[in-house]
């Protein structure tokens, strides 16, 4: 085998180039990086492109995992603005926090369901194991499917909360990760009960997914009975910095609660905040 | 015969390479194990195997984190997806050598290689909506362990086609003139020389494919159901380790994300005896 000695320069700086190229970076734009809520997110994505393209040589870099990390991000600086799709715990009260939206929890049925509302009770009862069949609540005698989140997520926090319930009395049938799987899966299964996000609920039904969307206490699970306040099983979308924010951060913060993204918060089925 | 120069060179890039390639897995090793330490340290061991449920996010002093049940969830998955591809896939390498005409044989063999290029997303999608909707009208609630073996075996199959299927190319010619000559059948050809011949291949195909079956996450979470229980009947829904890391890992903060990494060192352990299963069981031979 013979190489000569320029091959083999040419292929030592291939392999050299191929670990260098991940270290290479663009100094000269401004970066922002927001990390946290996969509910935030998608409306964070918008927002930033808006606030790039007012503000050439701007780059907002948005990633999600989850409220939790986007308060671990924010803590540790790995993020400029954390994203949390819920208010602070009291263990968490450090950080600043801004809403830029609302969001509600609504419990989602088969359409061919012919339930169509459940008491708090009920839904308590049937999310504890304490009625296992439709017939005891005016449904099809038929098996109920419990849709539950996974451990961690800030919709199930939330509806926890509400429902005063422990997670660890909760006996789910299907354990699901985000929204489209949980609509997915009680889209897919007429006797299933799981609870997602309204906004992705509402656009799913109005395109033709066959679920339905319950009321929640007696108020219809629409956007906008939780823009006027009167939905109880909503949550804020926030923003969150370590300390209170300046520079970019602080402009993009203030934009994101103006006027001017009331457009792109309606877009993504949220609720703008009145001001 | 004298060493150039240029062969120094290569012997020192590739001995490079390969200490690359190596090290590569003992860091990802050492980072599970350093990332479990906080897990291991307050919860301990055992409490992994004993505790009552998994409900980590409550940390070490109230949280439970028993993991077995989900170790069970993938073990089942995995074993019962490779029994059922493993006879499918080496029966459709035998049919696409030895028994069908030239051209059916070369469409075949595109169409598997399709099969293995699909990603895992486009199957758990399809599992979630057409599997697992009908499993649930067989017996609700619908995903379970039952999808999850399905699903497996569909991604694992062509893994151990092609790979069967490249073993009984490598069979020499003369072993089958021999066998013609000899006045074997075709099936007998087949069982008594092409099979003792392209052994160690089909087995390399079958720990591939197991190694995948242990490692596939995206399809398995869509389709199983992830409840954290040891299944007792074939339509229970269950939780594999894979699974339990892709779903909570993002939103884990503490002792319940440091456990999530030892669902992982669970995981590469489980790797390791199952290639030093097979490494005894060919008497360190797989590969020759």
């Amino acid at each position: 085998m013979k190489l000569t000695p320029i091959k083999m320069a040419i292929v030592s700086l291939l392999i050299m180039g191929t670990i260098g190229a991940c270290s290479k970076s663009d100094s000269s734009e401004k970066k922002l990086v927001l990390t946290g809520s996969s509910t935030v997110a998608p409306l964070a994505v918008e927002i930033g492109k808006r606030f790039e393209s007012l503000h050439p040589g701007v780059r907002v870099n948005v990633q999600t995992g989850g409220s939790s990390r986007g308060i671990a991000d924010t803590r540790s600086g790995l993020a400029d603005i954390g994203m949390a799709s819920r208010s602070l715990k009291d263990s968490e009260k450090g950080l600043q926090a801004f809403a830029i939206a609302r969001d509600g929890i609504c419990i989602i049925l088969h359409k061919a369901n012919i339930v169509s509302t459940l008491s708090d009770e009920q839904v308590v009862a049937i999310y504890t194991g304490a009625i296992k069949n439709w017939k005891h609540v005016g449904g099809p005698d038929a098996p109920i499917t419990v849709v539950n989140k996974a451990e961690g997520r800030a919709t199930l926090e939330l509806f926890l909360h509400y429902f005063a319930i422990k997670n660890t009395d909760i006996h789910p049938d299907v354990v699901i990760g985000d929204n489209e799987q949980g609509i997915k899966t009680v889209a897919g299964n007429p006797d299933a009960i799981g609870y997602v996000s309204i906004g992705t609920a509402e656009y799913d039904e109005t395109h033709g997914i066959p679920i339905k969307l319950l009321p929640v206490n007696g108020v219809a699970a629409t956007l906008e009975n939780l823009s006027n306040g009167s939905f109880p099983l909503s949550r804020p979308l926030n923003l969150l910095t370590k300390t209170t924010p300046t520079g970019l951060a602080k402009e993009f913060i203030e934009f994101a609660r103006s006027k001017q993204v009331h457009d792109i918060v309606k877009e993504q089925y949220f609720v703008p905040l009145a001001k | 015969m004298s060493r150039s120069r240029s062969d120094i060179f290569l012997i020192w890039a590739l001995r490079c390479c390969a200490a690359i390639a190596g090290a590569i897995v003992l860091l990802i090793g050492a980072f599970l194990v350093i990332e479990s330490m906080p897990a291991l340290q307050h919860v301990g061991i055992t409490r992994f195997f004993t505790d009552a449920s998994w409900h980590p996010s409550a940390d070490a002093s109230q949280g439970t984190f028993n993991l077995a049940p989900m170790l069970w969830g993938t073990l089942l998955a995995m074993s019962g997806s490779v029994l059922l591809a493993t006879p499918l896939g080496i029966g459709s390498a035998v049919f696409c050598h030895y028994y069908a005409p030239s051209s059916i044989a070369k469409f075949y063999r595109r169409l598997i290689e399709l099969l293995a290029g699909i990603p895992s997303v486009v199957y758990g999608f399809w599992g979630l909506v057409v599997l697992v909707p009908l499993i649930r009208q067989l017996q609700p609630p619908g995903p379970s362990l039952l999808a999850g073996i399905i699903i497996l075996t569909i991604m694992i199959l062509p893994t151990v086609a092609l790979m069967a299927d490249a073993a009984l190319t490598n069979v020499p010619a003369q072993y089958l003139r021999g066998a013609a000559a000899l006045g074997l059948s075709r099936w007998g050809t087949i069982r008594g020389v092409v099979f003792p011949a392209a052994k160690s291949g089909i087995i390399t195909g079958v720990i591939l494919q197991t190694g995948r079956a242990i490692g596939e996450t995206m399809a398995i979470l869509m389709v199983c159901g992830n409840v954290v229980q040891t299944p007792s009947r074939i339509f229970d829904p269950i939780r594999t380790l894979t699974a339990n890391i892709a779903l909570e890992m993002a939103y884990a903060g503490g002792d319940h994300r440091s456990a999530l990494f030892v669902s992982g060192l669970i995981l590469l352990a489980l790797i390791v005896v199952l290639v030093s299963a097979a490494e005894v069981h060919s008497k360190g031979r797989i590969y020759g």
